[in-house]
């Protein structure tokens, strides 16, 4: 079964002259328990098409399907039990009056779960933060802990299918390294289903089957992750993308 | 070389239900003419470090220091209507979130032309061609629509080269550069570095970068500063950041994925508890 089935999905701001295409004519697909990328230039529209499949972009048109049915708008409850999302900017996604637990337990009792408590401690633990973050501010915690508490919120749930924005662009290198391996043991044991965005090419690398790679709203290639390693591409700006990334990991 | 910034024995501390917690333990450092780059793990320090510089440390933080100085001058004694003057003129600081910096309800380029015309005592016409050509110069691909946005309506990457446009305007002294790359694509993030390495070249700016991508810093760089549990543990020319001796910053080099070299699963840093207890070191 597919997971995320994308075609013909554009996304535009504003009306007339003032109108900006955002996501043009896009077509990507993702397998159940599969692993997508998107890379491309900023403002490609990358974040656009997370936002469209979470039901936060006004104006839409094409095909979005999730585990194989068409998504209603608004999007149910049961949708966002399916599908969650990490977002880019983890200081606004998160409430600044609003502790680490009430932020988790208010997510965990929307979904219906009972244990509370103990989901809490484990899913901090799963993110790396100790019992001593859990009723913290966001104001007191550095940037990669707010991203990790974005990440353990989006857990809470027990989603199938995970959006993933620049998920440890945050992060240093270490902690990225514990959460990527995460998000590796969470697919195989559950099954889940990524859609990831992200600048580093080595991070997609490590995490994407398949990667496709925007610019100017549009995707211009689709290609696995062993062409992409390997340097075999189509189009002129996967190369420019491919051959910066590897000379800046090589200098 | 002269000296820009000198810090000595600085400390920021919060205290909290169970005691003080010590976010920064007595870190020295100096800033000449040169790029800074500091690293180090997720809430080792390095934004409050920064901060602390700027004094902008929200209380109940608390921030000690033996030393803090600007060209020889005092930081830390100076009045808060004093340190806005610091603030806006001579420290510029990019945070590291960049949205949150920037007025939800103002349109940008009123953001950056208002910023302009605080510094520079010019029409609004001319502080409006000037915000367009600094959205130009950070690498945006349309300013002139950009300039009529509002915070939330640009992108990721967008809202950071705004902030470092921003952070240009009043040609200061030392710039102190939090993540200001991090939602950048490599080509772009180039054409950033760029702009900061000729301020630094021309102008003889000092740059403090923090940041946890290693090989941009040991390749942008003149030297490191490598912090753990509030320390500097190893300081290092950046170009020799590869050759690093601590088992911490071997470790953080060894936890990067690599494009040429698949694995399974990435290795994680075991931390030694011995770490957070070691002398700090001075860079
Ligand atoms: N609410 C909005 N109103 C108007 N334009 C918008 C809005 N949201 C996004 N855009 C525009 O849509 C385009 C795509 O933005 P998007 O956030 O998808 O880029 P991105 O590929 O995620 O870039 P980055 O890597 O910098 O995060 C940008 O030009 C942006 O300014
Ligand atoms: N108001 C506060 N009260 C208590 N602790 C705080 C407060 N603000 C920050 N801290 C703690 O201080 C430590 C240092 O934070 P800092 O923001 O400097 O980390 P950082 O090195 O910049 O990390 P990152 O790479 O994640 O941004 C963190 O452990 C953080 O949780
Ligand atoms: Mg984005
Ligand atoms: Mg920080």
């Amino acid at each position: 079964m597919s997971g995320i089935e994308i075609e013909g999905l554009n996304v535009w701001f504003g009306e007339y002259e003032e109108r900006v295409d955002a996501v043009k004519n896009a077509k990507l697909s993702v397998p159940k328990g599969g692993s997508f990328g998107l890379v491309g230039e900023s403002g490609s529209g990358k974040s656009t098409i997370l936002r469209a499949i979470m039901g936060l972009a006004p104006t839409w048109s094409g095909k979005i399907d999730i585990l194989g049915k068409p998504v209603e708008t608004p999007r149910s409850r049961d949708f966002y039990r399916a599908v969650q999302m990490v977002f880019q900017d983890p200081y606004a996604s998160l409430h600044p009056r609003h502790s680490v637990d009430q932020v988790l337990s208010e997510t965990l009792s929307l979904h219906g779960f009972k244990d509370i408590d103990t989901r809490i401690s484990k899913l901090l633990d799963d993110v790396g933060l100790g019992p001593s973050f859990r009723f913290r501010y966001p104001h007191q915690l550095s940037g990669g802990q707010r991203q990790r508490v974005a990440i353990a919120r989006a857990l809470a749930p027990e989603p199938q299918i995970l959006l993933l924005d620049e998920p440890t662009s945050a992060l240093d290198v270490s902690v990225q390294a514990e959460i990527l391996n995460l998000l590796t043991d969470l697919r195989a044991e559950h099954k889940l289903t990524y859609l990831m965005v992200s600048h580093d090419l080595a991070v997609v690398g490590h995490i994407c089957h398949d990667i496709a790679v925007m610019q100017l709203g549009e995707i211009v290639e689709t290609l696995g992750v062993e062409d992409m390693r390997a340097m075999r591409t189509e189009h002129p700006y996967t190369k420019h993308l491919l051959e910066s990334s590897l000379q800046s990991a090589a200098r | 070389m002269s000296k820009l910034l000198e810090v000595e024995n600085l400390w920021v501390k919060f205290p909290t239900r169970n005691g003080v917690f010590d976010a920064v333990r007595g870190v020295s450092f100096s800033l000449g003419q040169e790029r800074l780059g500091i690293v180090g793990e997720s809430g080792s320090g390095k934004s409050m470090t920064g901060r602390a510089i700027l004094r902008l440390i929200r209380p109940p933080g608390m921030i000690e220091a033996d030393k803090m100085e600007l060209e020889g001058v005092d930081l830390l004694g100076r009045s808060e209507r004093e340190m806005r003057k610091v603030r806006g003129q001579q420290i510029s600081m990019i945070m590291q979130d960049p949205k949150f910096s920037l007025n939800p309800v103002m349109r940008v380029g009123a953001q950056i032309s208002e910023a302009y015309r605080l510094h520079a005592k010019v029409s609004k016409k001319e502080a409006k061609r000037k915000a367009i050509a600094m959205l130009e110069a950070v690498a945006i691909r349309d300013p002139e629509r950009v300039y009529r946005m509002f915070p939330h309506e640009v992108s990721g990457g967008m809202g950071q080269r705004i902030m470092i446009a921003m952070m240009l305007i009043p040609d200061p002294k030392i710039m102190i550069a939090d993540e200001p790359t991090s939602a950048l694509d490599v080509s772009v993030q180039m054409q950033v570095l760029e702009i900061m390495d000729k301020l630094v070249k021309d102008r003889g700016m000092g740059l403090i970068f923090i940041s946890h991508d290693l090989n941009l810093v040991s390749s942008f760089c003149d030297r490191v500063l490598i912090m753990y549990a509030g320390r500097v543990v190893e300081t290092l020319p950046a170009d020799k950041l590869h050759e690093a001796q601590h088992p911490y910053t071997r470790g953080l080099l060894n936890s990067l994925p690599r494009l040429d070299a698949p694995k399974e699963r990435l290795d994680v840093l075991q931390r030694d508890p011995a770490w957070a207890t070691e002398e700090s070191v001075s860079g």
